[in-house]
């Protein structure tokens, strides 16, 4: 039986060959697969483990630019006449010497620091590097799985109020309205004063702020799918309430949450950023992009740009690559799109 | 009498994507020639895949940017082939206008009715917004919309199906178009409402001495009103005509098949011809199988209401009265036609039956006896059991089935929650006998509903119902939307259907040429109201009240050899 044959692989297998001849989205798949074993390796201390040693001199360019040159030391000019003694009156002259014997007994290390690293250093020597892969882990971390949990609450709670509306929706209507009526950032002070500090704290915070937006996208879909014919058809062949909201219409409203999940990573790494800034974010102990873009404001002003690149460019290449991975992702499963080039 | 739009080998291609780094090209038109006189009306008839629209949209480039197109056309022998976007942008809406099939979407939700109609004078005629109003007032006058005043301020929510039409119509009208191209303009709408909207077309026609460029499926619709016939097939013109040559002694066998497709009010066959059996030229079968009427009767209806809630005010609500006791008794193997105008309350009625309700809610009262059970009273499990033996197929084909599901995924579906089959592999071994005794085969099974036509899903949805082994089908306009030809198809293998499976059907439909095909009794509705009841060939014969005497006379009759009185 050829038919059964072709069908058994099902809806994922054939998703998965349509992506596969998505060349773009292929692409931004590695990219976002290579950032994502980036932090793995950074979250198993693999690596970036030592990013908090101050391993360069301060604000230490980067290797491509150059070391700094010499400063000039100063404008006050240097005594040529011969030393002063002091000996008569200083009362710890005459140990001087015998200080300098027991010094001897101690072996001093001078720490080289490095002139340059890879991609510059910050204000204390730590390599920007190392910082920025160890603050992916973070931000890479809380901007996923908030957006994941924040999409996960607005899809179903926006299924249930879309089709079953009635006083279900009116409910969820109520919340709904109670959330978005209290300004985001009290929202955020309020959750943040009940939950302890961390990022587990920080993906809550985020998830029960930012799901009001992708409720009512996917409640306004699930309108509009519920009372379509297939959806009859499906009743009328006896399939139950919870088999035509997840089975029949998720998946034909599923490209809006795909896009509202791609849209939120971006912006709620960029909200820890606001977050970090107003001390509810990552501690102090921790490192982010969030946290790296702020120390870059002041830096900045000093003309040390390259923490603030460094940022910019990690955040850049994974958020596009996110954001075409999932408009990738929302082709490949939609079957109609198949053969269209 | 002489020739205002002359075609003249038009040849039309889509680009499709390269494949191998060379450009694939479908050719949708393949060398198409014919003539529009002025004042004259010419009806391009095709199936769906015809090339009739794209034909006719090639005229003023209003296709798809992947289109090539060859060849000549000439306007007052001016070649458009040849002109600028610009002098197109000038010939359109003033001396070439088109009304489109669905007038739901081609007007625009967000501006009221005197924008749109105002939009082409002021841009076209260089009137003043007053001159343009006053203007827009006449030609809605002219369109035969009541109180063309207030109308003006109206969005087109706020209108009818046939009134939007009317609208699209006069935005059509609104500069004294030469030529008027319309593409469909009443496939959409009920019979009732397409007779009108045809006899204001032959009316403007006339008044405003222009010509007419008739597009439809359906020869029966354009027999009636013009001049010339074009039919055409797979992209080449099969035969060109006067109408009376036509009807009267069609050459070719697709144009006669064609004409032979369409269930009439006067003869009554078995079978309806299809295409291929015209062109292999097999003859229609007569012989009009008797039913047994002493059938067992499966389904008892007594006095069935339902009813909506409607906004009133802030908090209020008041209850809308759609179907108004209805009471029928439908036998084994018997199909009980419902014909009505849209919101006359027949499809609620057949939901009822199914017990699938509007989202709004709103009441519902009366007895539905089926095998003994009254439905209306059953819960959970039982009515779940009962579901299963009375099913359904909805109107529109291409919005009945899950695009996300394969055709395997559709049809076991149902045995699954059913419990059907012990396995997969036999339950896809049912779905493929199925799809089979719908004329499809088992590679539909991997493919998903939009690589079907319509006729085809069509088959597809009424192969999914036939998994459950049902007893009643309700048919909610199951062949309202279809081409005739392919209407002809389904309803040969309803009836097919029937006699094996000993099916009892409720046909829904706005047509009663159709109904009359396949019914044994007919319901007719009205508001809500059963307003008469009776055999079909009784109520064929001799209607008793106006209203069905006013659905018989909309049947599209073809050629009637005079010219219709105006």
């Amino acid at each position: 039986m050829n038919a059964a044959l072709h069908s058994s692989g099902g809806v994922w297998a054939a998703s998965w060959r349509r992506l596969k001849t998505d060349r773009v989205g292929v692409v931004a798949m590695a990219v976002v697969g290579a950032f994502l074993v980036l932090v793995l390796l950074a979250a198993t201390h693999l690596v970036a483990s030592s990013w908090q040693r101050e391993v360069g001199v301060p604000n230490a360019p980067p290797t491509f630019v150059g070391p700094r040159p010499a400063e000039d030391t100063g404008a006050i000019a240097v005594p040529k006449g011969p030393n002063v003694d002091l000996s008569d009156i200083d009362p710890l002259a005459p140990r001087y010497a015998e200080w300098a014997e027991r010094a001897k007994a101690f072996k001093t290390d001078e720490v080289t620091k490095a002139e340059t690293l890879p991609l510059g250093g910050d204000r204390l020597g730590r390599d920007v590097l190392a910082k920025v892969i160890k603050g992916a882990e973070v931000s890479i971390v809380v901007g996923l799985a908030a957006a994941v949990v924040a999409t996960f609450i607005g899809t179903l709670l926006g299924a249930l109020s879309g089709f079953f509306g009635g006083r279900v929706g009116d409910l969820l209507e109520w919340v709904y309205n109670v959330f978005t009526a209290i300004p985001t950032i009290l929202l955020i002070f309020a959750f943040a004063a009940v939950l302890p500090r961390g990022i587990g704290a920080v993906v809550c915070i985020l998830a029960l702020t930012g799901w009001t937006g992708i409720y009512r996208l996917v409640r306004a879909e699930f309108i509009k799918h519920r009372s379509r014919e297939y959806v009859r058809s499906a009743e009328a062949i006896g399939a139950s309430q919870a088999s035509r909201m997840f089975k029949h219409i998720l998946p034909n409203v599923s490209h809006v949450a795909l896009v509202q999940l791609s849209l939120h990573v971006v912006s709620f790494i960029k909200t820890e950023v606001i977050l970090s800034y107003l001390g509810l974010g990552v501690g102090v102990d921790q490192v982010s992009w969030g946290t790296m873009l702020a120390e870059a404001q002041n830096e900045l002003i000093l003309g040390y740009w390259w923490q603030l690149g460094a940022v910019a460019v990690f955040m850049a290449v994974f958020v596009t690559a996110f954001a075409l991975f999932t408009d990738a992702l929302r082709d490949a499963l939609d079957p109609k799109l198949r053969g269209l080039e | 009498m002489t020739t205002l739009l002359s075609i003249q080998d038009l040849k039309v291609a889509f680009r499709m994507g390269k494949a191998d780094g060379v450009m694939q090209r479908q050719l949708a038109v393949k060398g198409v020639s014919f003539d529009v006189p002025e004042n004259g009306t010419v009806a391009l008839v095709g199936e769906s895949g015809s090339g009739k629209s794209v034909t006719a949209m090639s005229i003023l480039n209003l296709v798809p940017s992947n289109a090539e197109r060859q060849g000549r056309i000439l306007f007052q022998g001016r070649d458009l082939l040849q002109a600028s976007t610009r002098e197109l942008q000038a010939i359109r809406g003033k001396d070439i206008a088109c009304v489109f099939q669905d007038p739901m979407s081609s007007l625009n939700p967000v501006f009221d009715v005197a924008t749109q109609i105002c939009e082409p004078l002021m841009k076209h005629m260089g009137m003043s917004r007053r001159q343009a109003l006053v203007r827009a007032e006449e030609l809605l006058n002219e369109v035969g919309i009541p109180e063309p005043r207030r109308r003006l301020k109206a969005y087109p929510h706020e209108m009818s199906g046939g009134q939007q039409q009317r609208v699209m119509i006069a935005v059509a009208l609104a500069c004294s178009p030469k030529l008027l191209i319309a593409d469909e303009p009443t496939t959409a709408l009920d019979v009732t409402i397409q007779r009108q909207v045809m006899e204001l077309l032959a009316r403007l026609k006339q008044s405003h001495q222009m010509s007419l460029l008739f597009i439809s499926h359906d020869l029966g619709v354009v027999g009636e009103i013009s001049d010339h016939v074009v039919v055409m097939r797979h992209g080449k013109v099969r035969e060109k005509a006067p109408v009376a040559d036509i009807f009267g002694s069609p050459q070719d066998a697709y144009t006669k098949a064609l004409l032979a497709c369409r269930p009439s009010l006067t003869e009554n066959p078995a079978r309806l011809m299809v295409i291929d059996d015209h062109i292999a030229g097999r003859a229609a079968s007569t012989d009009v199988r008797a039913k047994d009427p002493d059938a067992p009767v499966v389904l008892e209806v007594t006095n069935l209401k339902k009813s909506f809630w409607l906004r009133d005010g802030l908090f209020g609500r008041r209850e809308f009265p759609a179907v108004k006791g209805v009471s029928f008794k439908l036998k084994r193997g018997h199909t009980l036609g419902v014909v009505g105008e849209s919101g006359s309350g027949k499809t609620t009625m057949g939901l009822a039956l199914l017990r699938l309700h509007e989202a709004t809610g709103g009441t519902m009262s009366g007895e539905v006896r089926f095998d003994g059970h009254d439905l209306l009273a059953m819960s959970g499990a039982d009515w779940l059991q009962m579901r299963r033996r009375i099913q359904v197929v909805f109107q529109n084909p291409y919005a009945s089935l899950n695009p996300r599901f394969t055709i395997a995924q559709t049809l076991r579906e149902p045995m699954e929650i059913h419990g059907i089959g012990v396995n997969t592999a036999e339950r896809e071994a049912h779905a493929i006998e199925l799809l089979k005794k719908v004329g499809l085969d088992e590679t539909a099974m991997a493919k998903y509903p939009h690589e079907f036509s319509g006729g085809q899903r069509q088959r597809i949805a009424i192969a999914r119902c036939l998994t459950l082994r049902p007893e009643v089908l309700v048919l909610d306009e199951a062949v309202s939307a279809l081409d005739v030809s392919v209407q002809a198809q389904v309803l040969n293998l309803l009836k097919d259907l029937q006699d094996e499976f000993g099916l009892s059907y409720i046909f829904i439909s706005h047509d009663l040429a159709v109904v009359r095909f396949i019914s044994d009794e007919v319901l007719v509705m009205q508001n809500g109201d059963v307003v008469e009841q009776a055999a079909t060939s009784e109520l064929i014969a001799a209607p008793r009240q106006d209203y069905t005497r006013r659905l018989l006379s909309a049947v599209p009759r073809g050629y009637v050899g005079v010219p219709r009185a105006i």
